[in-house]
């Protein structure tokens, strides 16, 4: 039952991710392999198009990869089920608001929670990076070195780290900037 | 009220890029500025415990205020309010692009995409270091989920439920160790 599955994957993306938006793609790669419902080169584009669209950013692609899975049904119940848990949890925070962040075994958990929330995204990152600028199946096929690189990704994504260091504006602008030179580099 | 909360937090929904840190100027001036629903400090506190608890930073935002103004049915309309943008507005880009994506121009704008994204994903990461790498064990423990995700296929959430474990663990530690050396 496919529902079933997005309601449980979602969930627990919810309930376990931490520090905002991209916290939810490590989530989200892991479904790209173990599922059929979307591919990594698709949840690349689905990101892209999540950072450019108004809204929070991971109800934004819970909802593209809902409804990549099981349409519109699909997307109403990634939606929901990803923010079940938070909703749920802040609910009892509200009733306890007082001293939460003052308690320690809050404090000890985050210590632990920040870091891995991290090392997942630093992860997630990596696979995606290495998607995006290296054709290793080429490199595999052909095995010449020269393959394994894409040079215009490469020179791309190292103006647009300099530029997004440089100048901190929007995200958006860099995401329309880059849509546009890879029509006219590709 | 409860339109009014749901409204508001629709309107916030509709005009705010970027999702979480970038929300909060937007929150600000609907919440605090335009309906005195908050106080300046009331909304960063908010905010804070928002980023202390699972999920998604400015639906749990929208759940304390809504809490705060009209309890349980005030947070529901406060969330409903801010996610409806969104899926209404992404549901319609996703049919669109369905058929898009295979279209040559659209699929070398994808390619530019992917490079800006992982690029951004890179940079996130870079601009949360500071905040959460604090010494040496948080460091240990960024080294081994990371790995971990990267060489096994360990499910993700066990690996942040074994890093919270161990933020428990390290601070009884210290706590033991720093009782000791108060006692000596």
């Amino acid at each position: 039952m496919i529902f079933f599955t997005i309601f449980y994957e979602f969930f627990l993306t919810g309930l376990f991710m931490y520090g905002g938006g991209l916290a939810s793609i490590p989530f989200l790669t892991q479904m790209a392999e173990t599922t059929d419902w979307f591919t990594l080169e698709e949840l690349m584009n689905m990101i892209a198009i999540s950072e450019s669209s108004p809204g929070p950013i991971a109800v934004n692609i819970a909802t593209y990869a809902g409804f990549k899975a099981a349409g519109i049904p699909g997307s109403v119940i990634a939606t929901i089920s990803l923010l079940l848990p938070s909703v749920i949890i802040t609910s009892i925070v509200a009733r306890l608001l007082t001293h939460f962040r003052e308690n320690a075994l809050v404090n000890a958990t985050l210590y632990g929670l920040r870091p891995a929330s991290l090392g997942l995204i630093a992860a997630a990152g990596l696979s995606v990076l290495l998607y995006a600028l290296f054709d290793i199946p080429l490199f595999q096929y052909s095995g010449i070195l020269f393959d394994l690189f894409d040079i215009r990704s490469l020179i791309l994504a190292i103006a647009l780290f300099v530029l997004i260091k440089k100048f901190k504006t929007h995200p958006v602008l860099f995401l329309a900037g880059s849509a546009i030179i890879g029509i006219i580099i590709y | 009220m409860l339109l009014k909360l749901f409204l508001s937090f629709a309107y916030i929904g509709t005009f705010t890029f970027g999702g979480g840190y970038a929300m909060l100027p937007m929150f600000q001036r609907i919440l605090v500025t335009k309906n005195n629903w908050l106080t300046e400090p009331e909304m960063i506190e908010f905010f804070s415990i928002s980023q202390c608890l699972p999920g998604v930073i400015s639906t749990s935002t929208a759940v304390l205020v809504g809490y705060k103004q009209k309890g349980t049915l005030g947070s529901i309309a406060a969330v409903l309010g801010i996610v409806t943008p969104s899926v209404i507005l992404i549901i319609i880009i996703a049919s669109i692009l369905s058929n898009l994506t295979d279209h040559p121009i659209a699929s070398r704008a994808f390619m530019g995409l992917r490079v800006c994204v992982s690029v951004l994903i890179l940079n996130a990461v870079i601009n949360l270091w500071k905040n959460a790498i604090v010494d040496k064990p948080a460091i240990i423990i960024f080294a081994l989920v990371f790995l971990g995700a990267i060489l096994t296929s360990l499910p993700v959430a066990l690996l942040i439920a074994f890093a919270g474990f161990s933020g428990i663990v390290i601070a009884q530690y210290r706590k033991i160790k720093n009782s000791e050396s108060g006692g000596a």
